[in-house]
């Protein structure tokens, strides 16, 4: 009997409690309460980042370019990236498509940290030209330093074996899957062994920059395929 | 690779350096730019508004017109700037396109003008941006259904020698096509009304007899509602055996949903009939007098408001799926709910879940019988939470289907709205057009008659013919049909006199009347009515066999003048045209104005020249708006010598 009683009871109860938190839910959803105080900031968007690069005289100096160079730099860099300053996911974006077949994300993030060279997360108009100034106009040391830099990626001044590996496998990721002969899993290792026989002097294990320039100094083919894009612009 | 990044090579190249150090092998030869020129700016004159760029935004397509060389069959050499002799607006998008790499359909610019730009200039719609490519697919959806209900249309005028089968299914089809078809369209719908009226009045009871309590009607008069059954599944069998034997394609007619119910509505009576002896399914056949019921969607050929409802559930069938899915779950959750809030209440009607789900359908529905009520505070309050919570799930899809429905009816009000401006419209534009082929003929026309009038002598009939100055591009273009005609040993004729031919063919006709009352003394009125008769349907037909005789034309040349008296109100109705009225005859005199009507004989071998051609009765003849040019087959010029003088040349 009495049993009774409380089952009606106790469902009444826990019907009033349920529709009491619903109709709360509600309002709050309905925005006519709210319970924490930050959710007004919820509203405030954060405004395009916007970026406008220095003069054109003074980019001249500091770069190799010419006025008409880097006009036409300007406005193919404005052109895709209207806001003025790059961040890592267009970058991205934008080298993959020069690459359809394979992955180039992750090559393009290191590119990415050797363009940003104040690592502020994005590549402004400066970045941007100062590394092609180095790399189309600059002597052969300056573009060694620039690829060694871009290898050392958490820029202490030493390539470890892990470093170049990573830097590698992104290499060949690049490449994707359909190549002659077939990509093997040790590949990318076998190059970087490679790579450590010829630049790693001492055989200490990393590779410092003087070591990388001598040895590069040394290497025809290198020497060579330095000067290649140099007509590119 | 997207050419978007074009601008963004150099700088990939660029970073390739970076492979150099790790590679082992040589690096291959760079391709040298030879075309080492400055990038220059292209000046794009496009009616007018001068758009320039960068000749390098136009090469980022190569496979379109302005960045391959066929522009340059568009280079002026004088100004050195492309002309296009386009539409400057249209332009603006296609040029941002190369800038920007996307292309956007302008919401206000016409479909089928835009698409014209696109293929001119050889760029491919599909890859219109996602913001606007469903607007650019909706509307040239409905531009290509507006289009598909013309061809229907113009496939329905067009069809001069059909098949008594494929005349039959158009009957059907379209009941306004001819009278039968008109009659057997209303003796359907009545017989169905009919029916439906029978099934429902059977079931009503009649009036008791002195021993038996109330009899539905059905019962009493058996053999009066046998017989009418009879009659209307009669009449349906024929109507559907015909439209059988008519369709085109009986397998697909067969399979078509108003042909089912069709067969639906008439397979009870049949199997009633086989089975009346059998007492067992006797239950079973009263189940299937249920389906007579059918008989009424066959209605739906009959009305076009019940076809475009069907349409629209057919094809809002998605949004109705969510509604009868959401309430599904709402009424299970809530009848749940319900059932267990009501458990421990005595005498409680909610004895099963199954048993309320009838409570919440009612609620839900805001019906609320009142056969079961919640009696608990917990069941109340889920039971008004289920109302409310009803109310809102019915309402959510329904404006979906609604504005379905409307899109489709109003899609349909639209195409009947063109259809029955089509025709005036159509015939607005033949006129308009019909001045240039017959421009053609009056030339011909005024050929031979400046070759007359010289023989004759009248300077003055001279003088107003000749006022009419031919531009080049007309002489030209006269010229070459009269070469085809020369060619062909064809002549060009008017419309009307052709459809006159092919009915003077078909029935041999009117006493012919002699010609010589064609003869130029006559300017009675009756004469000038007679004549407006004659002069209508008098097409502009050279007579090749009338050249060589002189006298023969000369006679039939008459020069008939009619006087016109005070231009009547424009009331009179055309139809009356026909007939031998005097008011016929002044409906193109207007007071003040001189009309040269050239017209001429049409000869058709196998009549004789002169009469019968006058006196065919005008099949058709066009509405003419007064203020306008008068007929088809009458050229006039006017001039303001002389007033009221309505001049006529039978040639």
């Amino acid at each position: 009997m009495l049993n009774a009683i409380w089952e009606t009871e106790g469902l009444q109860t826990v019907g009033i409690v349920v529709l009491v938190f619903a109709s709360i839910k509600l309002l709050h959803l309905l925005g006519l309460i709210s319970f924490s105080e930050d959710s007004v900031e919820d509203e405030l968007e954060l405004s395009a980042v916007r970026h406008r690069p220095e003069g054109l005289e003074q980019l001249e100096a500091q770069t190799r370019f010419s006025r008409k160079e880097l006009q036409i730099l300007y406005r193919g860099f404005k052109n895709e990236c209207p806001s003025g300053v790059v961040n890592e996911d267009t970058f991205k974006d934008i080298y993959s498509q020069f690459f359809p077949q394979g992955d180039a994300s992750t090559y393009a993030h290191f590119l990415f940290n050797a363009f940003d060279t104040d690592h502020n997360g994005s590549v402004s108009f400066e970045d941007f030209v100062m590394g092609l100034s180095i790399l189309l106009r600059g002597t052969v040391q300056e573009k060694l330093n620039w690829a060694f830099n871009l290898y050392d990626i958490n820029k202490d001044g030493y390539i470890t074996k892990e470093e170049m590996l990573d830097i590698m496998k992104a290499i060949y990721d690049m490449m994707g899957k359909c190549t002659y002969p077939v990509l093997k899993e040790e590949t990318p290792r076998q190059h970087v062994e490679v790579f450590f026989q010829k630049m790693d002097k001492n055989k200490d294990g990393v590779v410092t920059i003087d070591e990388f320039i001598d040895c590069c100094q040394n290497d025809e083919n290198i020497m060579r395929s330095m000067h290649l894009f140099e007509n590119v612009l | 690779m997207a050419t978007g990044v074009a601008a963004w090579l150099p700088f990939a190249r660029a970073a390739a350096i970076g492979w150099m150090p790790v590679a082992n092998c040589p690096m291959p030869i760079a391709p040298r730019d030879n075309s080492k020129k400055q990038d220059e700016l292209i000046i794009l004159n496009v009616s007018g508004r001068r758009f320039q760029t960068w000749r390098t935004t136009l090469d980022r397509y190569p496979d379109t017109l302005l960045g391959s060389s066929e522009k340059d069959f568009f280079y002026n050499e004088e100004t050195k700037e492309y002309f296009f002799d386009r539409d400057p607006d249209a332009f603006r998008s296609i040029l941002n396109f190369y800038r920007t790499g996307k292309l956007h359909y302008p919401r206000h610019e016409c479909i089928s003008a835009y698409d014209e730009e696109l293929t001119f200039f050889g760029i491919i719609p599909e890859i219109i941006g996602d913001c606007c490519y469903e607007e650019y697919k909706d509307r040239k959806r409905e531009n290509l259904e507006r289009l598909q209900d013309d061809q229907e249309e113009n496939m329905d005028l067009k069809m001069p020698n059909m098949n008594f089968r494929e005349t039959m299914w158009r009957a059907f089809e379209n009941p306004h096509t001819s009278t039968m078809a008109l009659v057997f369209y209303y003796v359907t719908g009545f017989f169905i009304a009919v029916s439906v009226i029978t099934n429902v009045v059977e079931t009503v009871p009649c009036g008791a007899t002195a021993n038996q309590k109330d009899m539905p009607c059905g019962e009493r008069y058996t053999v009066a509602f046998f017989c009418m059954d009879t009659a209307c599944v009669m009449i349906f069998t024929v109507e559907y055996l015909l439209r059988l034997f008519a369709a085109p394609s009986r397998y697909r007619f067969m399979r078509s949903v108003m042909s089912i119910i069709d067969v639906v509505a008439i397979l009870p009576y049949y199997i009633g009939l086989v089975m009346t002896n059998n007492e067992d399914v006797s239950g079973a056949f009263v189940t299937l007098r249920v389906f007579r019921v059918f008989r009424i969607f066959k209605f739906s050929r009959h009305s076009q408001g019940l076809r475009i409802l069907g349409y629209t559930l057919k094809s809002c069938a998605s949004e109705l799926g969510f509604l009868l899915f959401s309430l599904t779950m709402a009424i299970i959750i809530f009848a749940t709910v319900m059932f267990y809030a009501e458990k421990g209440s005595s005498s409680s009607k909610f004895t099963s879940i199954p048993a309320s789900f009838w409570y919440t359908i009612v609620t839900m529905t805001t019906l609320g019988y009142g056969d079961m009520v919640p009696k608990t505070i917990a069941g109340k309050i889920f039971g008004s939470i289920c109302s409310l919570s009803g109310v809102l799930v019915i309402a959510l899809p329904v404006p979906v289907i609604v504005s379905n429905f409307s899109r489709i009816y109003h899609q349909n009000q639209r195409a009947d709205k063109r259809r029955a401006q089509k025709k005036a419209r159509l015939t607005r534009i033949r006129i308009a057009k019909s001045g240039s082929a017959n421009a053609f003929l009056q030339s011909k026309r005024n050929g031979l008659l400046n070759e007359l009038l010289e023989l004759t002598g009248t300077e003055e009939d001279e003088q107003k013919l000749t006022q009419k100055s031919i531009s080049l591009l007309e002489s030209q273009h006269h010229h070459l049909l009269h070469c085809l005609e020369k060619t062909t040993a064809h002549e060009f004729v008017d419309e009307q006199i052709y459809e006159q031919n092919c009915l003077e063919t078909a029935l041999q006709t009117y006493p012919s009347r002699s010609p010589s009352v064609s003869s130029h003394d006559s300017s009675t009125r009756t004469c000038c009515s007679r004549k407006r008769k004659r002069n209508v349907p008098l097409p502009n037909t050279s007579l090749p066999t009338t050249h060589s005789t002189h006298q023969g034309p000369l006679q039939e040349l008459s020069a008939i003048h009619i006087q016109c008296g005070d231009p009547l109100s424009h009331t009179a109705s055309r139809s009356n045209l026909n007939l031998k009225t005097d008011e016929s005859s002044r409906i193109n005199c207007k007071s003040g104005r001189i009309t040269t009507a050239i017209i001429s004989l049409p000869t058709p071998p196998a009549l004789t020249p002169d009469g019968d051609g006058l006196h065919r009765p005008p099949q058709r003849r066009p509405p003419q708006p007064p203020s306008h040019p008068p007929p088809l087959s009458i050229q006039t010029t006017t001039s303001s010598a002389g007033a009221n003088i309505v001049k006529v040349s039978a040639l």
